[in-house]
């Protein structure tokens, strides 16, 4: 009997160290750090802590949210537009025509008065830095103006931080648990939100696709119209300056039909507060209609020192409360308001709430669709975890099974580096913070496939080699030296298929990628590194003579 | 145990029977995607699935439910409704599952609402259970925190002001009964009394809140037509990026044109062939592929089994493991040309596929009976994806010998090797090079 060399204690002795730290990782550490399991239910705390389920095996509900990206560089323009006239005309400057081109990037300024050019210059370069000026062409006293394609991509990536930001807010406030919101990261637009649990969304949806676009402004007229042409024919067919139509939402709506009811208002365009002004925003029961709710927001203290003195003035006049380009209501002002206001709608308690968190969070900066929904009931999740739990532990015992009876002792070590292959995984899985999917579960059971294959060749060629008449230790060096390459090759081959579909897959698909790969890694160790040591160990207790058992 | 023994076939001799079967089976295959397509599912084409568990009812009843769903339906202005019961073997409880799949209907263009199908499905369900909305919510959809606010407002145990704890524990127990003891519905609110600590006070306050539908929602899934068309790039994208990278790896691996052995001297052959001879394994490794995952949607095609991204997960999967087999097969020929050199080179494929026999036979076996478990006890959610595994393994390992060999054979011999290559005479340096080799 040969003694064990000093090399390969320290081998085992890394061993143990990788197979601790694993099973740290897996079982003792909660949510407060770590923490050694001392009873069956801390054993539980601690798994469910550190395993994280996808939404597919825990239930809930995944929406992938469009933002209009378009939208926001149209108004971004339209902006651009009001700006140049308004301020042309109170400069007393005279131009002809302002035409946006359809790329909603390029802005031509028609015949500019000569005589005004320097003051016209003055507006374009003290309020449109961002635009760059240049003559339009066939034109003396035209300008284009071009909103170059960088601040394009800085406006499109500026619009989509802030609406994560304002949808993160508002999913937030609802209080639901573990929500992520985050990008994509498949198309720009994109946005992912996640809501575990959570088996009807439509509360949720709701909230998110809310514009939350605040306005308070000024009636011009007092009474509302029966349609758009009535008010357009009120006025002989031109709006007074700086004024606007809107749809009314007409007061006995109920929470459910929001759309736009037939009633129209012509509202001053410049709003004197808007929600950016809003310093907080609050269900409250309707004092008017019994029953019902409403939403009282106040004002910060520097809107409020424009708001007041601006209702002080204006009493008598309406006041029109513009949410989403919708008058929801037009009170008379009876006298000076400072901070506080009341927006009206026969909402239901939870529709007011849920405004009351819109506004809160601020208004999208675009209007948003909607691209995907998938909602997994808890009852199908927990079927999933158990079919897939069955079917895992099912296959690995047949297969370990059949491993210990063909290849008898050397069966047993490859029982060995599977388990270990599983705990390495498990560990890992822990350790990244990957999500354990439904196709991550298959992913586990090709591990298991992979890992008896790599065990296999090994050990075939290591019988090979003995049918050939080498004697056990070199037999079992060939035969790992030999099955190596091998073992790289098939290995490499999955792990780029692997990587391929993390890049283009989403989702659960991507948690079979992940699974997969670390699964694969860990087999190479397992497989080579650890079933090594095995037969070393076995072959430095064996007698020269004895017939090795493979 | 052993199972083969030194295995002596000719492979190569049956490679024309081995082609045929193969041009057989992509041939099929092709026509029955012709003639009916493959069946994507939503997330490629976009559109609603449902998938709702109904009470427990005697079958003829179930059937009939079906049929009067699939009208209701196309009143509702959903004409194209697709039903299809799930009823898994493994699992008793999928016995009353219905699948529910709608094409992207006008009124839930992409857009504004992506759920007013589910909406309407939900309806009509009701309409056709015969459950009139009596006011109560439905505690099969109820969740747990819902529970958990009517209990401790309503306090049936009359526990005071120390409620809202217990009963929040109380509330998530019910319904984690509901999903994993009752399948996510509940028929009869007595059922729930199994639950630690739940007396008749807290089912009968139970009652009065809530109703208890006939039916749940177990999933619903949404896709807008762009982004399934997103989707079905993307996977195209990935399968053939997947395939590209292989044939790098292979084509680099194996990069030993000259190991082929061919013999001819002198005339400059056409500069492309040369290119060939040096990535031929690789090429053959990835027409072998191909031609697995051409097979095996074949095969999709034929059973109706529905595409979807975990089916292109397989697909990717198997793509790998066929690989596996040719790459196993193709390392052994490459360490033979170095040791036989006598042999021609169709028996040097010969020899190097029967001396990894038992490893193929081995290794495909197990995995095939992982995935076999996997098809019959993994559930449904996994049953694409198994059906998938399963055909790939046993197509993968097929064409490892029965393609991915005979077309570097056939290379070869077009190019002019297969003969005996330089003869070895006996006691040359080569010869014991040779002996040496094989000594180790």
């Amino acid at each position: 009997m040969a003694a064990i060399s000093n090399q390969l204690k320290y081998k085992f002795g890394f061993i143990t160290a990788v197979v601790v730290a694993c099973l740290i990782g897996i079982f003792c550490i909660g949510a407060s750090g770590l923490s050694f399991p001392t009873s069956v239910q801390k054993l539980k705390d601690n798994l469910n802590h550190r395993i994280q389920l996808g939404l597919d095996l825990r239930g809930g509900s995944h929406l992938v949210v469009q933002v209009q990206l378009d939208e926001a560089i149209r108004q971004h323009a339209d902006q651009a537009v009001d700006l140049i006239k308004d301020q042309t005309r109170s400069q007393n400057i005279s131009i002809g025509e302002v035409n946006e081109l359809p790329d909603n990037t390029h802005i031509v300024v028609h015949d500019v008065d000569p005589n005004a050019a320097n003051k016209f210059h003055d507006i374009l370069s003290n309020q449109l830095q961002d635009w760059q000026v240049g003559p339009a062409a066939g034109e003396n006293n035209g300008y284009l103006l071009t909103y170059p394609p960088s601040a394009v991509a800085a406006l499109r990536s500026n619009t989509m931080e802030q609406a994560l930001e304002t949808i993160t807010r508002r999913i937030d406030a609802l209080g639901l648990t573990e929500p992520t919101v985050q990008f994509t990261g498949r198309a720009q637009d994109e946005i992912l939100v996640e809501l575990p649990g959570e088996g009807d969304p439509s509360r949720a949806k709701e909230v998110i696709s809310q514009g939350g676009q605040l306005e308070l402004t000024l009636l011009v007229d007092q009474t509302p119209y029966a349609s758009q042409a009535e008010a357009l024919a009120a006025h002989n067919g031109v709006l007074p300056a700086g004024s606007e139509i809107l749809p009314g939402r007409a007061s006995a709506v109920s929470d459910q039909a929001t759309g736009p009811s037939n009633v129209y208002y012509v509202v001053k365009r410049s709003p004197v507060v808007t929600g950016q002004d809003l310093q907080n925003a609050s269900p409250q029961p309707s004092t008017k209609s019994p029953g019902s709710y409403e939403v009282n927001f106040v004002l910060s203290n520097a809107a409020a020192a424009r708001f007041g003195p601006f209702t002080a003035e204006n009493v008598g006049k309406d006041l029109a409360i513009v949410l989403d380009n919708q008058v929801y209501s037009a009170p008379v002002i009876n006298q000076r308001i400072d901070s506080n206001g009341v927006i009206e709608g026969n909402f239901s308690q939870q529709s007011a709430q849920d405004l009351a968190v819109v506004l809160r969070s601020g208004a999208l900066p675009a209007s948003i669709k909607y691209l995907e929904e998938d909602t997994v009931g808890p009852s199908l999740g927990a079927d999933s975890i158990r079919a897939g739990v069955r079917a895992s532990i099912g296959s690995i015992v047949v297969v370990m099974i059949f491993l210990v009876i063909y290849y008898r002792l050397a069966g047993v070590n490859a029982v060995v580096a599977l388990i270990l292959n599983l705990v390495i995984l498990m560990a890992a899985m822990t350790y990244f913070g990957a999500v354990m999917t439904l196709p991550g579960i298959a992913g586990v059971i090709l591990t298991i496939g992979m890992g008896v294959d790599s065990n296999v060749l090994v050990f075939e060629r290591i019988r090979e080699e003995l049918r050939n008449g080498k004697a056990n230790a070199s037999a079992v060096d060939v035969g790992f030296e030999k099955a190596f390459l091998t073992i790289i090759d098939t290995h490499v081959t999955t792990v780029v298929s692997a990587i391929f579909l993390f890049l283009f897959g989403t989702g659960p698909v991507r948690g079979f990628a992940i699974t997969l790969t670390i699964g694969l890694v860990a087999n190479l160790f397992t497989s080579i590194y650890v079933s090594r040591a095995i037969f070393d160990l076995h072959l430095a207790h064996m007698r020269r003579d004895e017939a090795l058992s493979v | 145990m052993e199972f083969f023994h030194a295995p002596n076939f000719d492979w190569m001799g049956k490679a024309k029977y081995f082609v045929t079967l193969s041009l057989i089976l992509l041939i099929v295959g092709f026509a029955s995607e012709l003639k009916q397509g493959l069946a994507y599912g939503i997330d490629f084409k976009g559109g609603t699935a449902i998938t709702v568990r109904f009470k427990s009812m005697p079958e003829g009843q179930f059937t009939d439910l079906q049929t009067k769903i699939r009208s209701q339906l196309s009143q509702a202005g959903l004409p194209n409704s697709d039903l299809k019961p799930i009823s898994d073997p493994a699992d008793p409880r999928t016995k009353n599952d219905l699948v529910i799949s709608l094409a992207q209907s006008k009124g839930a263009q992409e857009g504004a609402d992506v759920d007013t199908d589910r909406q309407t499905v939900v309806n009509v369900l009701h309409k056709v259970l015969g459950e009139t909305s009596s006011g109560k919510p439905d505690f099969n959809s109820a969740t747990a925190s819902e529970v958990a606010t009517y209990l401790t407002q309503k306090d049936p145990l009359l526990l005071g002001a120390k409620a809202a704890d217990h009963y929040t524990q109380m509330a998530s127990a019910l319904v984690s009964a509901r999903d994993s003891d009752y399948g996510g519905l509940v028929s009869d609110f007595n059922q729930l009394q199994s639950v630690n600590g739940v007396t008749p006070a807290v089912t009968s306050a139970l009652a009065n809140e809530y109703s208890l539908g006939g039916f749940a929602i177990l999933h619903a899934d949404t896709v807008g037509p762009t982004v399934g068309a997103q989707l079905r790039t993307q996977a195209i994208d990935a399968t053939l990026y997947a395939l590209a990278g292989m044939l790098v790896y292979v084509a680099i691996r194996f990069s030993g044109g000259g190991l082929l052995r061919i013999g001819i001297a002198g005339k400059k052959p056409f500069f492309l062939w040369k290119w060939i001879d040096y990535g031929i394994f690789g090429i053959a490794a990835v027409i072998a592929v191909f031609h697995d995952v051409l097979i095996t949607l074949g095969f999709f095609s034929l059973t109706h089994y529905e595409i979807s991204l975990t089916v292109i997960a397989a697909l990717l999967t198997l793509v790998g493991y066929s690989m596996n087999d040719t790459i196993v097969i193709f390392d052994r020929v490459r360490e033979n040309l170095h040791l036989m050199r006598r042999e021609s080179f169709p028996e040097i494929v010969n020899r190097s596929i029967n001396q990894t026999l038992s490893r193929t036979i081995l290794t495909s076996g197990l995995t095939l009976l992982t995935v076999g478990v996997l098809y019959f006890l993994g559930g449904q959610a996994l049953r694409a994806f198994s059906f998938a595994m399963v055909v790939g393994v046993v197509v993968g390992t097929y064409s490892s010998f029965g393609i991915a060999a005979p077309l570097v054979v056939v290379w070869n011999k077009f190019r002019g090797g297969g003969v005996t290559a330089a003869p070895v005479r006996a006691g040359s340096a080569a010869e014991k090079h040779v002996a040496a080799v094989a000594r180790r």
